[in-house]
C-alpha cells in the first residue's frame, strides 16, 4: 500500500473512469472530482462506470473554471476525503482525467517507499521563474482577481489595469512566501494532512480565494510551511506551450512516452486509443527502478516552441508571412552578388564557379532573361527563367532560389542594366556579400559603335539606376556587407579586391587565388570617357579615370603584385 | 476609414448570406440525412458536377481522415453521381439545374447548407479534386486537428492548393475509378510560389506551382489563387468570400504569423491534371460557366493539346507530409 489518487476531471470521462479503474484495480484507492459543470448524467454514467470497484470514490463537486479558486476547493475536498476514507495511504497523487500512467502501480509505489518522506511537487518563487504567461508573475499574489480570465477578459484586463494604477497591494498573510509550480504534485499524508488541518487555513483560504490561478500557487506556497522535505519536481510528465496550454500526447507519441520512464504523463488526447490500450494493459515487463527522464520529450516540444516563435529564417510560406524587421533573417543563407564584374571580365561567372567550387549564376535579373548556372531553364524548387514571371515578384523569386538552394552559397552577377527591384530588399539582409564596381558599364560602351548621341543617353540611364542603386545600399539600416570600388580603383589592383572578396566568402581557403580571370583590353576607354565628358556627361561614378591610362602603360609585374608574394 | 472599411465588408458578407438565402429555391433534396448528426460532426461540403469516377476514391479518403458526414450540391450531373451519392448512409444530396456562374461558382447554394448544418461545428469544404493534408494526417485524425484547434481558440485552419502532376503527357495515363489518384499524380513543385498580402481581406494570395510556370509564364498576374481555408469552425454568419480562398469576417483570414513565427498550416494536394480533364475541359468551355470567362480552361484546353508536359527535372516527387514540411509548404506551428 502507500499511494492513493486524487483525480480532477470535467471532459472525457469514460477515459477517466478506464484510467481510475487501472489504478484502482491495481491496488492504488482513487477519489474522483468531477466539474460541478458537468451534466448530471454524464456524471451518473461515470459513476455507474466505477460502481463495481469500490476502491473508487467520489467527492463533493465544485464548479472547476481555469484560474479560480474553484479547483483548489475541489483538490481540498477530494483530499480529505482519501485521508478520511484511506488510512494506509502514505502519498496522494494528484492527478487530472486526461493523466494516463505510463508505468505500472508498483514501479511508482516501489519508488515512493524509497522517498517516504518526500514531497514531489514543483514550488519555486516567482522571482526565479520565467515561465508565467502573460506577465503576471508577482502581481497574482499582490492583486485581486474576482473576474473570469476566459469569460470576461476585458473587465479582468481593466481591472488589473486600475489597480495598477491606483497602487493596491495586498497584504500576504503572515509567514507565507508565494510560491509557483505545477499544478500536479504528490504529498505525503504528514504534509497534506497538516495544510488541510491548519489552524489558519480559513485566513489561507480567504487570501488564496482572489489569487490568479491558485491552482499552482496554493499548495506550492503551503507545502513550504509544512514540508519537511521538498523534490521540487512534478512526478507528473505535462508540457506547456508558448501561451502556456497544455501539449497534448497522441498515438505516435508512443515509443516517446516509453522511453519517459515517467510515472504519469498529460494531457492525453482522448481519442488515443493506442495510447491508451498500451498503457492501461501494459506488457508483463520485468520491472525497472530508472528514474524519469522526460529529456527527448522536452527537446520535441522545445523545438516546436520555437518553430512557432522563431520559424524558419528565409522562409515565406501560407503561415509565416514576417512584416519587415521582424523576418528573423531575411533570407534562407548567405550569398554574394557581384555588380559591375561582368563587362571587366570574360565569363566571370563561370570562373567564379571554378576558383570557388560552387555553380554561380549569370545575370539573375537581366531583362527579358533568368540566366541561371549553366544557361538552365528551370532551376531548383522548379523556378522557371521567364523573366515575366521574376518580374512580377523579384522578391520572391530571390528569396525562393535562396530557400530552395539551403546550404549552397549562390552568387550571382549584376548590373545597372538589370532589374534592380529586389537590391533595397538585399541591402538589408545579413545574409547579402555585396561588391559593387561603379562606373564599369562605361566599358562595353565604349566599344559600341553608332550614333553616339543614343550611347550617350545609355550611359545617362545606366549612371542614374546605378546611382540610386547605391543610395539604396548605403541606407543607415542596411546589414548586407557591402564594397564599393569605382572602376578607376579596381582596376589598378583588381585581384587585391577580389581576394578579399573570397577571404570573407571563404575565410579558411588554404592557399591564395592562382589563376586569374581574363580582364577585357580597357584601350579605348579613357578616350570615350573623355568624349561623354565633352558631350556635357560627367561619368562620375567611374572615378578618376587618368590613372586607368597610367596602369595600362606600366610594365605587368606592376600590375600584379599578387603573384609576386 | 477604418471603421467605414469594416462596415463595407460587414455589408458585403450580409449580401452574400442574403444572395444564399435567395439561392436556397435552386436546391432540391434528394437525400438528407443531417438530422441525427452529432453536435460535435465534422462536416464536408462540396459542389460537383459528373464527378462520378473520382467519387469512390474521394470518399474513401475523407472517411479514413473521419469526416462524419458529407454534404453534397449536385448541379445537374448526368453521369449517375447523384445516384451513387444517394446510396451513401454517411451522404446528404441536394440537386439544383440552375447556373453555376450564378450562384457565385457555387459558394451561394454551400453558404446556404453550412449555415443551416454547420453551425458551431468543424466544416470542411474542398472540390472534389482537392485531397486535404495536415500535419500529422497519417497518425492522427481530422478530429484530433479540431480538438486541438479547439483547445487553442482556434478558427481556421489554412491550406495552400498544390498542383499535382504526372510525368508525360496528362492523358497518358487513364484513371480508374477507385484509384489512387497520387498514383499517377507523383510530382509537384516544391519552391516557385509567389506571396502577396490582400489589404482588404487580411489574406495571403499565393500564386505559382505548374500552372503559373507553364501556362501562365507570360501573364503571372492572372495565374490562379493557390491559397484557401478549407477548414472552419463554422458560425451562421460566416461566408465564404471567393470560392474557398477567403473569408469574412476578415478576422478569420489572418492565419499566418507576420511576427517570424510559423502557425499551423496544410496543403490541399490538387489532383485536376488527370485524364479524365480532357473531357471536363471541353465541357466547361462549352459551359462557359467558370470564373473569369474560363481562362484557366481555355489555358487547360491549350496544354492539353499541344504536347504538353508538366514535369520538368527540378519537380519533386511526393513523399507525404512530413515532406512538405521540410520543404516549407506547410508547417506544424506548435503542434507537436
Amino acid at each position: 500500500m502507500g499511494v492513493g489518487f486524487i483525480m480532477l476531471c470535467h471532459t472525457a470521462l469514460d477515459r477517466a473512469a478506464a484510467v481510475a479503474r487501472h489504478w484502482a484495480r491495481a491496488g492504488a484507492p482513487v477519489v474522483v472530482h468531477v466539474d460541478r459543470r458537468v451534466p448530471q448524467d454524464q456524471f451518473a454514467a461515470m459513476q455507474a462506470a466505477c460502481a463495481d470497484v469500490p476502491a473508487i470514490g467520489f467527492s463533493r463537486r465544485y464548479p472547476c473554471e481555469w484560474g479560480t479558486f474553484g479547483l483548489v476547493r475541489a483538490t481540498q475536498a477530494a483530499a480529505e476525503r482519501m485521508l478520511a476514507y484511506h488510512p494506509e495511504v502514505r502519498h496522494c497523487f494528484l492527478v487530472s482525467g486526461s493523466c494516463l500512467p505510463l508505468r505500472p502501480l508498483r514501479e511508482l509505489q516501489t519508488y515512493l517507499a524509497s522517498h517516504p518522506d518526500t514531497d514531489f511537487i514543483e514550488s519555486v518563487t516567482t522571482s526565479d521563474v520565467g515561465w508565467t504567461v502573460g506577465g503576471l508573475d508577482t502581481e497574482r499574489f499582490t492583486l485581486r482577481f474576482p473576474f473570469s480570465w476566459r469569460r470576461n477578459r476585458r473587465l479582468f484586463d481593466a481591472y488589473t489595469r486600475l489597480q495598477r494604477r491606483l497602487g493596491v497591494r495586498r497584504h500576504i498573510p503572515l509567514g507565507l512566501v508565494p510560491h509557483l509550480g505545477s499544478q500536479w504534485w504528490c504529498l505525503t499524508r504528514r504534509t497534506l494532512s497538516a495544510i488541510l488541518n491548519d489552524p489558519n487555513r480559513p485566513v489561507y483560504d480567504r487570501y488564496f480565494r482572489r489569487v490568479w490561478i491558485p491552482d499552482e500557487s496554493y499548495f506550492q506556497t503551503l507545502a513550504r510551511l509544512h514540508s519537511s522535505r521538498i523534490e521540487s519536481r512534478p512526478l507528473t510528465l505535462a508540457k506547456f506551450d508558448h501561451e502556456g496550454k497544455p501539449h497534448v500526447f497522441y498515438d505516435d507519441h508512443l515509443q516517446l512516452l516509453r522511453r519517459s520512464d515517467c510515472f504519469v504523463a498529460r494531457k492525453i488526447w482522448s481519442g488515443a486509443d493506442r495510447l491508451y490500450d498500451a498503457f492501461l494493459n501494459p506488457l508483463p515487463d520485468a520491472s525497472r527502478m530508472a528514474e524519469p527522464s522526460p529529456g527527448k520529450i522536452d527537446r520535441l516540444f522545445a523545438k516546436a516552441a520555437e518553430r512557432r516563435r522563431l520559424g524558419r529564417p528565409g522562409l515565406y510560406m501560407q503561415s509565416r508571412f514576417p512584416r519587415a524587421g521582424r523576418e528573423n533573417g531575411r533570407t534562407a543563407g548567405p550569398y554574394s552578388v557581384f555588380h559591375g564584374f561582368s563587362p571587366l571580365f570574360e565569363n566571370f561567372d563561370a570562373w567564379i564557379s571554378k576558383s570557388l567550387g560552387l555553380r554561380a549564376h549569370g545575370h539573375l535579373f537581366a531583362p527579358g532573361r533568368v540566366e541561371f548556372a549553366g544557361g538552365d531553364d528551370v532551376f531548383n524548387g522548379a523556378l522557371c527563367n521567364s523573366a515575366a514571371l521574376r518580374d512580377y515578384n523579384p522578391r520572391a523569386f530571390l528569396t525562393n532560389l535562396l530557400w530552395s538552394t539551403r546550404g549552397e552559397r549562390q552568387c550571382f552577377l549584376l548590373g545597372p542594366a538589370d532589374n534592380l527591384g529586389c537590391v533595397p530588399f538585399m541591402a538589408g539582409d545579413s545574409n547579402a556579400q555585396i561588391s559593387v564596381v561603379t562606373g564599369a558599364w562605361a566599358v562595353p560602351l565604349s566599344r559600341a559603335q553608332g550614333d553616339f548621341s543614343a550611347i550617350r543617353r545609355e550611359a545617362a540611364r545606366l549612371q542614374r539606376a546605378e546611382g540610386e542603386m547605391l543610395a539604396a545600399l548605403d541606407l543607415p539600416h542596411a546589414k548586407a556587407s557591402v564594397r564599393v570600388w569605382t572602376l578607376a580603383d579596381f582596376v589598378e589592383n583588381p585581384m587585391e579586391a577580389i581576394q578579399a572578396i573570397f577571404d570573407e566568402i571563404n575565410p579558411r581557403a588554404p592557399h591564395r587565388l592562382t589563376e586569374v580571370p581574363r580582364m577585357v583590353d580597357l584601350s579605348g576607354l579613357s578616350t570615350f570617357l573623355q568624349q561623354l565628358k565633352n558631350q556635357g556627361m560627367l561619368p562620375t561614378l567611374v572615378g578618376d579615370y587618368a590613372s586607368i591610362d597610367d596602369m595600362l602603360s606600366a610594365p605587368p609585374e606592376r600590375a600584379r603584385p599578387y603573384l609576386v608574394r | 476609414m477604418r471603421a467605414l472599411e469594416r462596415y463595407r465588408l460587414r455589408l458585403r458578407r450580409k449580401r452574400f448570406l442574403w444572395r444564399a438565402f435567395r439561392r436556397r429555391r435552386d436546391l432540391s433534396t434528394v437525400a438528407d440525412r443531417t438530422a441525427t448528426l452529432a453536435p460535435d460532426a465534422i462536416l464536408l461540403f462540396a459542389t460537383l458536377r459528373n464527378e462520378r469516377v473520382r467519387l469512390p476514391y474521394f470518399l474513401q479518403y475523407y472517411r479514413r481522415l473521419g469526416v462524419s458526414h458529407f454534404l453534397f450540391v449536385d448541379n445537374g450531373s448526368t453521369d449517375g453521381s447523384g445516384d451513387y451519392l444517394s446510396r451513401q448512409d454517411d451522404v446528404s444530396v441536394w440537386r439544383t439545374e440552375a447556373s453555376y456562374r450564378k450562384s457565385r461558382f457555387g459558394q451561394d447554394w454551400l453558404t446556404w447548407l453550412l449555415r443551416n448544418h454547420a453551425n458551431g461545428r468543424w466544416a470542411l469544404t474542398v472540390d472534389l479534386d482537392e485531397f486535404f493534408v495536415y500535419p500529422f494526417c497519417d497518425t492522427r485524425p481530422l478530429r484530433a486537428l479540431t480538438d486541438w484547434m479547439d483547445g487553442l481558440g482556434l478558427r481556421a485552419f489554412p491550406a495552400m492548393v498544390l498542383d499535382m502532376y504526372p510525368r508525360g503527357r496528362i492523358d497518358a495515363h487513364p484513371y480508374r475509378e477507385g484509384q489512387d489518384p497520387f498514383e499517377i499524380l507523383q510530382w509537384f513543385d516544391s519552391g516557385n510560389y509567389v506571396i502577396s498580402q490582400n489589404p482588404t481581406y487580411g489574406n495571403l494570395w499565393i500564386q505559382g506551382g505548374p500552372r503559373a510556370r507553364c501556362m501562365f509564364a507570360d501573364t503571372p498576374a492572372e495565374a490562379p489563387s493557390l491559397n484557401k481555408v478549407p477548414l472552419v469552425k463554422w458560425r451562421r454568419d460566416y461566408a465564404y468570400v471567393n470560392s474557398t480562398h477567403m473569408l469574412l469576417p476578415r478576422s478569420l483570414n489572418q492565419l499566418y504569423d507576420r511576427d517570424g513565427g510559423e502557425m499551423a498550416s496544410g496543403c490541399l494536394l490538387h489532383a485536376k491534371f488527370l485524364s479524365v480533364l480532357g473531357e471536363k475541359v471541353t465541357e466547361e468551355l462549352d459551359r462557359r460557366q467558370h470564373f473569369a470567362e474560363g481562362r484557366e480552361y481555355q489555358r487547360y484546353a491549350r496544354a492539353l493539346n499541344d504536347d504538353h508536359d508538366l514535369w520538368c527535372r527540378w519537380s519533386e516527387k511526393y513523399v507525404n507530409w512530413r515532406q512538405l514540411e521540410i520543404l516549407g509548404l506547410m508547417s506544424k506551428g506548435c503542434w507537436a
